[in-house]
């Protein structure tokens, strides 16, 4: 192989050279303007993190794993995930292929980094270097790869439930430009690395379409042009690159090391949600998974369309979308990249200014007596279904634990609405007092049946010496250690996952587990973490009464789908929603224990 | 004066002419289901707030109508949506709850 380009440059690479200078720009401008975003105590925990070796062994597995292999696509579908990979992972080995292709065979041009790009232009091969046939070999595997991934790509836009997606995002202009370069780049590159074949080698697919195209054309005029076209779709692919969703390339490999050191979503626009909205690759696994996609007209409201128009700056749109959603966190659950839909809308809604703000310093909570070592906690959601309460009281009663209902009168809420409101100040007013009546109170174990209520206890609640449990675990515990015992009746249940518990706190198997043991059970086509909102979230603040039942009604399609005769659900407010229009009994996990127990001794 | 034990109640008499209804007519203007409510009183009586603060959602929709100051009674609401559950109207009371809360004037 030698150097068949005496100066080592062509004008065709200009184009690639600008596109690259603009990325590389670009880059470096965002990640420090995103480091000056963030908080000084996190900047400060992000870059300890990039020198701390293990969380460093992580960062690069998991870009590895996931810019490159793209894992998690592959376990969501293999289809999936072949076309994302094999774009991803081709690309990269054709990159690192040329600079090793430099290094061996023209080890004097390694400084020009346009040189791996364009290797196949720049060089001859001669008689005696035939060794660079293996290398020759990869290059053209891996743009195979790359090609089969394109060509699945354009099958996804056609047909996109090969893919297991039901909708995709509809692509915005830029994107679309953006996405015709880059199916226009691989295609080029083979079409000009083929009629160069011939001077600088090649393999098994450049080798017969040189031959091919020689015996059609006749001569070799056109290999320039088509060097010309690579080259300015690059750089056409580059320069839209930051404004387009291919943005998710770079960011991702920065979001990776920021979700490792533990970073958590200060500003709405800034730092870490900044990032996560540039990490977006708009693919529309959100739209899929979003309860409110039942109808048409809330599809616009799924994360996706969120991060494109914050990137927009419609401020209108993100108001809008930010109060509809029911933070139900599947979006979160089923994000690719990992992009916390949720959590940017709440502090989105916290950026809004009220004139009246709550005071509850006018209420005094009297401590519950402290005769009991377990308090419980039913929440105020449980004043609408009272059968819960006095379910778990008598439970713990039958197994023998000496327990105080806490708000059997009437409490105070535990402010998870007031936050989701995006009225961290309110709701705080709310903890602390709650926080004084149950550190009062003298109880080591608070047991909790409202799952709105256990988040907000588990996530913003400092109870020092106090253990805040949900009384599935709780039950369950007490049935293993022999203190309950449940007899199986001939019921089936299907078990309805609330999204705080199942999503929110990751308790899954508990209410199965205890449910299992006093009836038969059944799983619903979509349950854990992929199981449906029952549409009375407290999440949205603008969902319509009747939008509402639409997502009800899919979410108990889908619980019908289990063919059970009941339907389990370990939330208040799951069941007060789901029994509003179920066809079939709705019951707390509660009243079915209550029903089914005897105490053991 | 002396405590009889029962007193005479403050007059309700309303001057439509002069009463102030603008609270509430930016509050139909950005949630226009606040005009079904049908005074029936569940929100009230779910009400989390209700024992604290005589918070009562019925009240205040009919003391916007009529033009009252309704400021002292939000101030315990906790937005736990209880009332939006049971409106047999299917009125998003909560939301109506933050409208008021930025609409009144400071």
């Amino acid at each position: 192989m030698i150097d068949r380009i005496p100066s080592g440059f062509h004008p065709f690479v200009l184009p690639f050279l600008i596109g690259m200078a603009f990325v590389l720009l670009y880059c470096v401008y965002g990640i420090f303007r995103i480091l000056f975003q963030l908080p000084h105590e996190d900047r400060r925990k992000f870059l300890l993190s990039l020198i701390n070796p293990v969380t460093a062994a992580k960062n690069v597995r998991d870009i590895f794993c996931d810019c490159l292999l793209h894992v998690k696509l592959w376990q969501r579908n293999p289809m999936l995930g072949f076309m994302h990979s094999s774009i991803a992972f081709g690309w990269f080995m054709l990159i690192l292929l040329g600079h090793i292709e430099v290094f061996l065979f023209v080890p004097t041009r390694i400084n020009l980094f346009y040189y791996p790009i364009f290797f196949n232009y720049f060089v001859a091969e001669v008689d005696q270097t035939m060794n660079g046939a293996f290398l020759f070999f990869l290059s053209d595997f891996f743009l195979l790869v790359v090609l089969c991934g394109i060509v699945l790509a354009w099958v996804k836009r056609i047909r996109s439930r090969l893919f297991g997606m039901r909708r995709t995002a509809v692509p915005s202009l830029v994107n679309r430009i953006a996405m015709y370069a880059l199916w226009a780049i691989f295609p080029l590159r083979l079409l000009a690395e083929t009629f160069t074949a011939h001077i600088s080698g090649g393999s098994f697919l450049t080798g017969p379409g040189n031959w091919l195209f020689r015996q059609i054309l006749g001569n070799d005029l056109y290999y320039m042009p088509t060097w010309w076209a690579y080259s300015i779709c690059l750089c056409v692919f580059m320069c839209l690159l930051p404004f387009s969703r291919y943005m998710h390339i770079p960011a991702e490999m920065m979001l990776i090391p920021m979700r490792n050191a533990g970073l958590k979503i200060r500003h709405a626009r800034k730092g870490l949600a900044k990032l996560q909205v540039l990490t977006c690759p708009n693919c529309g696994v959100c739209i899929d998974a979003c309860p409110m996609s039942v109808s048409k007209a809330n599809i616009k409201d799924c994360t996706v369309y969120l991060t494109r128009q914050i990137r927009r700056g419609n401020e209108k749109r993100i108001a809008e979308i930010s109060d509809k959603c029911l933070l139900c966190g599947k979006c979160e659950a089923l994000c690719q990249v990992g992009v916390q839909g949720p959590e940017i809308r709440i502090k989105q809604r916290e950026a809004r200014k009220f004139n009246i703000s709550q005071d509850y310093s006018n209420i005094s909570v009297a401590a519950p007596s402290s005769t009991g070592k377990v308090l419980y906690f039913s929440g105020c959601m449980s004043q609408l279904t009272p059968s819960i309460g006095r379910s778990v009281v008598s439970i713990l009663d039958k197994a023998g634990v000496e327990n105080v209902w806490m708000d059997r009168e009437g409490g105070l809420c535990c402010g998870r609405p007031m936050l989701t409101a995006g009225r961290t100040d309110e709701a705080m007013a709310l903890v602390h007092k709650n926080e004084e009546a149950i550190l009062a109170s003298g109880a080591d174990t608070l047991v909790v049946s409202c799952p709105i209520c256990y988040r907000m206890f588990m996530e913003n609640y400092t109870l020092p010496g106090v253990r805040v449990v949900h009384y599935s675990v709780y039950f369950d515990e007490l049935v293993k250690a022999g203190r309950l015992h449940l007899v199986k009746s001939d019921l089936c249940y299907v078990y309805h996952d609330p999204c705080e518990l199942g999503r929110g706190c990751g308790i899954y198997e508990e209410p199965r587990r205890l449910v299992g043991q006093s009836a038969a059970i059944a799983e619903a086509d979509k349950s854990h973490k992929e199981s449906i909102c029952c549409g009375g979230s407290l999440g949205s603040l603008s969902l319509s009464f009747r939008q509402r039942e639409k997502i009800t009604q899919a979410a108990l399609e889908n619980l019908y789908t289990s063919k059970a005769d009941a339907i389990a659900t370990a939330c208040p407010l799951c069941q007060a929603t789901l029994s509003r229009y179920s066809d079939r009994p709705v019951r707390d996990i509660a009243e079915i224990i209550d029903r089914q127990s005897t105490p053991t001794t | 004066m002396a405590d009889f034990g029962f007193r005479l109640s403050k007059s309700s008499t309303l001057d439509l002419d002069r009463i102030d209804t603008k609270v509430y007519d930016r509050l139909c203007d950005t949630d226009p289901d606040a005009r079904t409510c049908m005074a029936c009183g569940s929100c009230s009586a779910t009400c989390t707030a209700a024992p604290f603060s005589g918070m009562s959602m019925r009240k205040v929709i009919l003391g916007l109508q009529r033009g009252q100051d309704v400021r002292p009674m939000l101030s315990n609401c906790m937005l736990c949506g209880k009332c939006t559950m049971v409106c047999p109207r299917g009125i998003n009371t909560r939301h109506l709850i933050l409208s008021i809360c930025r609409i009144y004037d400071r």
